[in-house]
């Protein structure tokens, strides 16, 4: 389903399949995004959260790559065993972009590759799509006062140049292209994996039916959303506006209903 | 094992990963668990500087269940010589072996020849068998076909004595010294047989986590005894890794940034024994195999510097040559620095006072210079030591009181320059510049040719026989922009005929001055007034060998001695693992890569009487750089440590060497002197393993990342890391601070608790390990302590390299006192 706010002929949907099996959680994304986007460092600060120091997405971090360090067992060593999960991720650029439906000046658009965009010269720092972003995404610049977000590299696409982190990414674990590709290729890699004996291993965000109708930027993952502090089951926060206004506008309807009966009784 | 690809070569990791979605198995052996280690399919947590234990016990595993790839074993490697009745193993000498002179701490490694073979003529010079980069290739051996027993049998052949060397290399020993549990040893020893053989090939990678150690060169002997056993030399998938530490190092080595080699690994002659050019090249010129035609190689070199001032009369200018007169590698020459020995010292690309062992003594080493050059991209701390550093800040050091003159000069990054990187497969990669280089950013072959070209005119009109070679120099590139042409010099580096044009690789280079050559090896890279290493014919457009995108030393082989890819016969071991083979219609030897083989020497080619070099090496003696065709199970010569590797404890350790009274590698080179006191004088005050390494983050000593808002804030801090136990024994907490202690040091650093350093058991106890990147200095975005300061100077004795990887410490909760 395209969204109105769309462009008048669309074009192929673009989008990222991120394959955390084999991030090897060098960080190439995170910092050929900033050379390309000019995105200012995030802080010098030591989190002591395994080798992550960005901590998460945000206005100056717009890929980040989590470490996750879990106990396993190994046939070896019994409980003794760890694994290392990294995962590199960004905006979901969502079907339903709850950030691009409660932006009050446009800012925000929905592009000819069917990604999510925010217009900088437009966005008037009014916030709104902060807390209507179910991922957490979408962050406010302190010293500009406007928000800013993965663009999947509008202008490189407009170029035909792939996204500055696909680009970099040495074991093409960030994939650009089609997303109808990317999710056939996906289906395949989980499929191999599952036969390999990776039972948890898992497609986050390539389901049209789930609650923002999908991700343009969907991932392989390899274990449960929430153990790379991603959202389990993810609603767009504007899906219950209509019903929240029909309500509304009934309980205001009963209230004029009430007041006039009122008003008649006193009559 | 000793490399974390995927951290330090994450590019070239992507191959790895290539070949584990096509289905290989990855292994990784390391003290850490690390990002390499979380793509791996086993992984195998090993005490720092136990590695020879545990590769010496897979060796006694093929052996003892015979897994041996045993055809290749007996037609290619050294196993059948007989070995002189006077070697004496460290079996029998309780760790050391025969020919120790305790006066002189050093071998003399005649007995360790082949029986009824004369002495080779390094035999019992020390400082010329310390050449060891030199003798890698083409070690001495002397004229004469050796005793050989093809069935194996004779108690005195190399298959029987490397037997009896590593018999006590056991799963048990590997659990005790290694702190693996046996079951995973078995495990790792199976799995490398199990996937070597006519179908199957293995490949080790190795770094610095095998080379920086007191008995570095020996570790990676030890993998060349396993992978020449299971017949995984020069077959496609097989062979040794040395993953190495920058873009080019592997071209530092190959077009020498070191003291004692010249281009294509020719070694520097040595005032004692090379005073002329016949002396020089009667003792580097092997009876056969390539290293036959060192007077080629050698001639054609003088020709590319001297020209046509090199002639016949003078030697080709071989007097023009320095001279070296013992070790004059980096760490000698730092203490030569302190002792007042060295006036002036240029730094490029590196950043001693950081990245080098034993931090202070570099900076105070500075501090007795009359001059210092430093050029990088960034003011470093090696030059601005004598403002900011430590010393100052502690107040031991006055600048007021430091009389070197420094002289900072801004470098041009390689995007702004042209140039070609050698990677670890040996390929020449052109690159071409991107930008221009800001301000007074300028390249390194411009401040050379510069610097060169004001010299001369300094000297012009000197009649001084000194300045001759200076002034002789052939000096002649074109410029662009102020800038010699680098391809310019990579066409002399490929060198010319005498008709002026390209030569097409080294087997045209004559002794007699008509062929000009600046590095032998290279010949080859601009045939055909071509640059072939600019070649960028997409993989897809070519089979996977990739022969026309850029170009691999020598001859654009892709993988070194693959006449060992066929069986003695010429036909390949199996269809699966072919590479090349003997073409019986068209008589010469053909396959997917260029055969690494005189192309027409059949595989029954026997050589006849007095033949020479390459001649003299039969048709199924494919290892065509040694002396003798074979690979070198049993080493006579070439190492100044011993003919075989042995588990040596690091000079630093916190055990006894169990298998050993000699503790420690004997030949180790050791400085006992002031300010470089070792942890062996107070042991039990440090109590711990400490080992350093990198992070995909930050590059070496940081001069090109910490300045970098975009890379310095992924590693922001300075950090330990250590296990859960550790941090509960001691008090450590995550993201608090500790002190880390050696002899020399005490160093702070932010704590990271991490289960991926796991406690080992080790005979019978408990042991810590410490982990700690190297990346910072006082200077940056970010800053932090040097880990290198907490290291002492004890190297490795073939290639004198310091021992960071493995090394004792204590660690304690809270910031070092100030």
């Amino acid at each position: 389903m395209r969204h109105p706010a769309g462009p008048a002929t669309p074009m192929t949907r673009m989008g990222f399949f991120t394959d955390t099996s084999i991030c090897i959680g060098c960080k190439a994304c995170e910092v050929a995004c900033k050379e390309w986007n000019d995105v200012p460092d995030d802080g010098f600060d030591f989190l002591a959260t395994s080798y992550d120091n960005t901590g998460g997405l945000s206005a100056d971090t717009w890929r980040h790559v989590a470490f996750v360090e879990q106990p396993v067992s190994v046939p070896a060593l019994g409980e003794n065993g760890i694994r290392w999960l990294m995962s590199s991720d960004v905006c979901k650029h969502c079907t339903h972009a709850a950030c691009l439906e409660v932006c009050p000046t446009g800012a925000l658009f929905r592009t000819e590759f069917d990604t999510v965009v925010v217009q900088q010269d437009i966005c008037n720092g009014c916030g709104y799509c902060v807390p209507a972003c179910p991922f957490g995404v979408i962050d406010e610049r302190e010293s500009d006062g406007r928000v800013w977000k993965c663009t999947l590299c509008y202008d490189r696409l407009k170029s035909d140049l792939e996204p500055a982190c696909a680009k970099a990414c040495p074991t093409k674990s960030i994939q650009f292209g089609p997303l109808d590709e990317l999710r056939a290729r996906a289906a395949g890699r989980l499929g191999a994996l599952r036969e390999a004996g990776v039972a948890d291993a898992r497609l986050y965000g390539a389901d049209e039916t789930d609650g923002v109708g999908g991700f343009g930027a969907f991932f392989l993952l390899l274990d449960k959303p929430e153990v790379y502090g991603l959202p389990p089951d993810p609603v767009v926060t504007t899906r219950d506006l209509p019903r929240m206004w029909r309500a509304a506008a009934g309980a205001a309807l009963a209230l004029v209903g009430a007041v006039a009966a009122a008003c008649a009784r006193q009559r | 094992m000793g490399s974390n690809m995927a951290e330090c070569h994450p590019v070239g990791f992507q191959w790895v990963m290539e070949a584990k979605a096509a289905g290989a198995r990855v292994i990784h052996v390391d003290p850490r668990f690390t990002r390499t280690s979380a793509l791996a399919d086993t992984f195998v947590a090993l005490r720092a500087g136990s590695d020879i234990a545990f590769l010496g016990a897979i060796v006694n595993h093929i052996l003892t269940n015979r897994r041996e790839f045993r055809e290749y074993v007996v037609a290619y490697t050294n196993a059948s010589s007989i070995v002189g009745d006077d070697f004496r193993d460290t079996e029998d000498l309780d760790g050391l072996f025969s020919g120790w002179d305790p006066e002189e701490k050093a071998y003399d490694p005649s007995t360790w020849q082949y029986a009824g073979m004369p002495v080779a003529p390094s035999a019992g010079h020390r400082e010329a068998a310390a050449q060891g980069e030199a003798h890698g290739h083409g070690a001495k051996l002397a004229a004469g076909e050796p005793a050989t027993d093809p069935t194996l049998d004779d108690p005195r052949c190399v298959f029987q004595i490397l037997k009896r060397h590593f018999a006590r290399y056991t799963p048990e020993l590997v659990e005790e010294v290694c702190g693996v549990p046996r079951e995973q040893f078995l495990e790792v020893a199976e799995a490398l047989c199990a996937n070597s053989g006519r179908e199957r090939t293995t490949a080790m990678c190795y770094a610095v986590g095998w080379t920086q150690h007191t008995v570095g060169a020996q570790y990676i002997r030890t993998a060349a005894i396993i992978q020449l056993l299971l017949g995984n030399m020069g077959r496609p998938g097989g062979g040794i890794l040395a993953l190495r530490g920058h873009a080019s190092i592997q071209g530092s080595t190959d077009i020498p940034t070191l003291y004692n080699i010249l281009p294509g690994y020719l070694p520097m002659p040595h005032a004692a024994t090379h005073q002329t050019l016949a002396d020089y090249i009667a003792a580097n010129t092997a009876p056969g195999g390539f290293w036959g035609h060192t007077d080629a190689y050698v001639v054609s070199l003088l020709k590319a510097w001297w020209g046509d001032a090199a002639t016949a009369e003078n030697d080709w200018c071989y007097d023009y040559l320095p001279f070296i007169t013992g070790d004059h590698s980096a760490y000698r020459t730092t203490l030569d620095m302190v002792d007042g020995k060295v006036k002036g010292y240029f730094v490029m690309g590196e950043n001693p006072v950081v990245g080098s062992a034993n931090g202070k003594l570099q900076r105070l080493a500075l501090t007795k210079l009359d001059w210092m050059v430093v050029r990088d991209l960034v003011e470093i701390e090696t030059a601005s030591f004598w403002k900011d550093g430590p010393e100052i800040d502690s107040g031991e050091l006055k600048t007021a009181e430091i009389a070197t003159e420094v002289f900072f000069l801004p470098a041009a990054a390689h995007t702004e320059k042209d140039g070609s990187f050698t990677q670890t497969q040996r390929m020449l990669q052109w690159h071409t510049k991107a930008v221009e280089p800001q301000g007074d950013c300028r390249s390194e072959l411009w401040f050379y040719w510069h610097l060169g070209r004001i010299i001369r005119e300094k000297l012009g009109g000197s009649t001084d026989e000194r300045d001759r070679p200076v002034l002789d120099l052939t000096w002649d590139y074109p410029l662009v922009d102020g800038d010699p042409a680098a391809a310019t010099v990579l066409r002399e580096i490929n060198g010319v005929g005498p008709d002026g044009r390209t030569v097409s690789g080294y087997t045209a280079l004559k002794a007699d001055g008509s062929t000009r050559c600046g590095c032998w090896i290279y010949s080859g890279c601009y045939a055909d007034e071509v640059n072939q290493t600019a070649r960028r014919r997409p993989g897809h457009e070519q089979t996977h060998y990739a022969l026309e995108w850029g170009w691999a030393w020598p001859a654009n082989r892709r993988i070194l001695y693959n006449r060992a890819s066929a069986d003695p016969s010429g036909k390949p071991w199996s269809e699966r693992k072919k590479l090349i083979w003997w073409d019986e219609a068209e008589g010469k030897w053909t396959g997917e890569d260029v055969p690494d083989f005189v192309i027409d020497k059949p595989p029954d080619y026997a050589p006849v009487e007095g033949a020479k070099a390459e001649h003299a090496l039969r048709g199924d003696e494919p290892f065509v750089m040694q002396t003798d065709g074979k690979g070198w199970l049993f080493a006579p010569s070439g190492l100044v440590d011993g003919p075989l590797p042995s588990h040596y404890e690091p000079h630093e350790s916190p055990f006894t060497n169990p298998l050993y009274a000699q503790q420690a590698n004997p030949a180790r080179q050791m400085f006992r002197r002031k300010g470089n006191r070792y942890n062996d004088e107070d042991g039990k005050a440090y109590p711990f393993v400490m080992t350093t390494y990198r992070l995909t983050e930050h590059h070496t000593a940081g001069g090109m990342s910490r300045f970098l808002p975009h890379l310095a804030e992924l590693q922001p801090e300075m950090f330990c890391e250590v296990s859960p136990a550790l941090a509960a024994e001691r008090g450590l907490v995550n993201g608090g601070w500790a002190t880390i202690s050696s002899a020399r040091t005490a160093i702070e650093a932010r704590v990271l608790v991490t289960d991926r350093v796991k406690p080992l058991t080790v005979q019978g106890r408990v042991l810590h390990q410490v982990g700690l990147p190297y990346h910072w200095g006082w200077k940056g975005l970010v800053t932090g302590d040097a880990a290198n300061d907490l290291f002492a100077l004890a190297l490795d004795p073939n290639v004198h390299i310091q021992e960071v990887k493995a090394a004792t410490c204590d660690i304690q909760p809270g910031r070092r006192p100030r």
